[in-house]
């Protein structure tokens, strides 16, 4: 089971949240939207992706399992 | 517990009450500048401010706990929410009573922020803005300790934070807005192309 | 409203003939703007005359849904729309999903160089609502919108005359309402509609599972493009063989396509697919030389003179860097510059944001910046690289694939003028830079975007 983030591009308001908890999923572009890397993310990093999915102040920064398993988790932490 | 200690304990958690939300005031303020970057944590400053919220009701939670358990003056369970209801110093518990509804209203929704609608949060959160000024005006007219001087400096500091900050957000939002006009879409009508032939 | 021209090439053909790929034998090959180039009339005695009726589903014929499912599987039709999905696969999408649903007929034809679903509407209604029906009755749906845009007067007044002219004649058992959405470039985007029809603001949603359909109400939708739905009509009438006999077998049947630009007679032309694309623009009569063909539309991308040979078809197209898309082609000339043209579009393009999503918002202004400094401006060596990185970082970062069809547009420019761009950037602009632009006529901002009081939100 991996999991992968996903940016809804219309909620998103350019808080740049996601960016500044995940520096190495997410980037920000030069006017501060997020380029996300959509590939399975190593395991150390979903805590963090679940923590910026739910702090998002827009909802916007989802964190889903990859495609074979689409169930949404807009983020309360689960632990493993 | 002897009144004296609780109308200390009332004042002391009071004042801290009031420094506390400046902080949260302050810092709910700075994180309207919607971006992030090394010099300015976005994310932190979010959650700084959650945090310094919770601190602040930690401390208006004694703050009033103190003071209706405090058997000198008659204040009442009711007093707590609902304006007006107290016999001492009317009106100035009144605000301290408008201040905790409005408070409390915030907490709710931010609570279950996700679960209602934005713009009933935002709104709500909108309001969240006069409890500070309510509450400068409770501690101005409860008066106890207006009179020190290092109280006042304090007073004074807490002012200056939050018009400071208001004052920033707002040149902040005008520049926004002038950008966010620059790149408003603008939908044409074209004419299309002349259609001066059809063929099978 | 659309005329038709004494061209002797033009309307007195019989049903079928004459297309490059015809084959000769006399077997009939239904056409869908036939039955207007013989009579000239739009109305619903005329349409029967030259059609016969259509084979709308008896009471109680459980039967019916499927096998009308069946023929348009096996006719191998696919969206007109711009996305050439597969309609039978749609049509058992919506089948299965639950509650009742409802037929859109989209023919908002946001692209500005395109007028086919107009001069469909305007000359054929019958048969788009014959397939209107037809799709109705097999999905049991409740209701049929069909979607005009509301600057478009004449069109939807011709709609509503034949929608009036079926009631009570037993060719309308689904009941047809024709509505206005605002006319905007994306608001034939099939979520925008649905939007709209739900009576929202009519623009993109964001769809990450494209499998679910879209909503109405309780129901799902069924949104086809008003050809498609056209098609649909002659397939049920004349079997899945006579529409798989033009065209090429990987896209079977006919297509119409909007020529424009640089030629004597822009309009509609109806052609088979897998004709030669320069067999294409030749009928329309292109002006001078061919430089280069927009494909697609706006969105689309462009093709070099070189490429003309290449058969018009999905797969065909696209190995050459060109886009079938809605069938639109603006043909570019000798002595126009293609750089300029790929400015003005870009620029049409970012002012028709949905302003829903930030790249999309501030990257394709952006981009329309840096192609207006290449195309008018002073050279600058370094805009070049910047152009492709900000045509990069708009692309797929939408709801929708408004920036998607840009970032296409304009890569395809920088590739097929690659010369013309090195040019410009090292030498600031060519000689042709100014001269008129042969794109349907929209609105241009002039470069340093002074937007503040220019046109307004429609």
């Amino acid at each position: 089971m991996s999991a992968v983030v996903k940016v809804n591009p219309i909620a998103c308001e350019a808080y740049g949240y996601c960016a500044e908890l995940l520096p190495e999923l997410v980037t920000l572009d030069e006017w501060g939207y997020p380029i996300v890397d959509g590939r399975p993310m190593p395991r150390h990093l979903v805590e963090l992706a679940l923590r910026a999915a739910k702090d998002c102040p827009r909802r916007a920064f989802l964190v889903e399992e990859s495609a074979e398993s689409p169930s949404r988790r807009g983020g309360r932490p689960r632990t493993r | 517990m002897s009144s004296t200690v609780l109308w200390y304990a009332t004042r002391a958690t009071g004042l801290m009450a009031l420094v506390l939300l400046t902080g949260t005031t302050v810092l709910g303020i700075l994180t309207a500048n919607r971006s992030t970057s090394p010099r300015w944590p976005g994310f932190a400053l979010q959650d700084l401010h959650r945090r310094v919220s919770v601190t602040t009701m930690a401390f208006l939670a004694c703050h009033i706990l103190t003071s209706v358990l405090d058997t000198y003056v008659h204040i009442g369970w009711t007093a707590i929410v609902v304006p007006f209801a107290s016999s001492y110093k009317r009106l100035w518990v009144a605000l301290g009573s408008v201040g905790v509804d409005l408070l409390l209203a915030v907490a709710v929704t931010s609570w279950l922020r996700h679960r209602i609608r934005a713009r009933t949060w935002r709104a709500v959160h909108w309001l969240a803005y006069l409890s500070w000024p309510v509450a400068l005006s409770h501690s101005f007219g409860m008066g106890t300790d207006m009179r020190q001087s290092w109280v006042i400096d304090l007073v004074v500091a807490c002012i200056a934070a939050v018009v400071g900050a208001v004052t920033w957000r707002i040149s902040l939002a005008a520049a926004r807005k002038r950008r966010a006009l620059a790149f408003l879409p603008v939908h044409h009508r074209p004419e299309g192309v002349p259609v001066k032939h059809i063929s099978a | 409203m659309p005329t038709a021209t004494t061209d002797p090439t033009a309307g007195t053909r019989s049903a079928g003939a004459g297309t490059s790929s015809s084959r000769g034998d006399d077997q009939v090959r239904p056409t869908l703007l036939a039955g207007w180039h013989a009579h000239r009339r739009a109305d619903l005695a005329a349409h029967v005359a030259y059609h016969g009726a259509p084979p709308l589903p008896r009471r109680g014929d459980t039967s019916w849904a499927e096998r009308f499912a069946g023929v348009v599987d096996a006719s191998g039709l696919t969206g007109r729309g711009g996305a050439a999905f597969p309609s039978a696969t749609k049509l058992g999408n919506v089948r299965s999903a639950r509650g009742r649903p409802t037929l859109v007929v989209n023919a908002m034809e946001g692209e500005p160089a395109s007028a086919k679903d107009k001069v469909l509407l305007s000359c054929v209604p019958h048969l788009v609502l014959d397939g209107a029906e037809l799709a109705a009755c097999a999905l049991d749906a409740g209701l049929i919108v069909v979607c005009v845009p509301d600057a478009h007067d004449d069109t939807a007044a011709a709609v509503q005359r034949a929608v009036v002219e079926r009631v009570g004649t037993g060719h309308a058992p689904v009941p047809v309402e024709v509505v206005r959405p605002p006319g905007r470039y994306v608001g034939g985007e099939e979520s925008a509609l649905v939007s709209w029809l739900n009576g929202g603001p009519g623009a993109p949603t964001w769809r990450p599972d494209k499998r679910r359909p879209l909503a109405i109400g309780r129901g799902a939708a069924l949104v086809h493009n008003a050809e498609t739905l056209a098609h649909m009509a002659l397939v049920a009438r004349h079997g899945p063989a006579s529409f798989r006999a033009t065209g090429s077998p990987e896209a079977p049947g006919t297509s119409l396509v909007t020529v424009s630009g640089g030629v004597e007679h822009p309009g509609v032309y109806e052609i088979a697919m897998g004709t030669a694309l320069g067999a294409i623009v030749n009928r329309a009569r292109p002006t001078d030389d061919v430089k280069a063909v927009l494909t697609g539309g706006f969105g689309g991308s462009w093709v070099p003179a070189a490429a003309l040979g290449t058969a018009y078809t999905p797969r065909a197209m696209a190995e050459v860097g060109g886009v079938v898309g809605a069938g639109v082609l603006v043909v570019l000339t000798r002595g126009t510059c293609g750089i300029a043209e790929t400015a003005r579009v870009a620029r049409y393009m970012a002012g028709e944001s949905a302003g829903q999503c930030g790249p999309c918002v501030f990257g394709l202004p952006s981009v329309a910046d840096d192609l207006e400094l290449l195309a008018f401006g002073t050279a600058d060596p370094s805009l070049l690289a910047r152009l492709e990185m900000r045509v990069a970082a708009v692309e797929g970062r939408g709801a929708c694939r408004h920036p998607d069809g840009v970032a296409r547009m304009v890569r395809s420019a920088l590739a097929v003028f690659a010369t013309d761009a090195a040019a410009h950037a090292a030498r600031g602009p060519c000689a042709f830079a100014g001269t008129a632009s042969v794109l349907p006529s929209i609105t241009f901002l002039s470069p340093n975007r002074a937007r503040a009081g220019s046109g307004g939100r429609a």
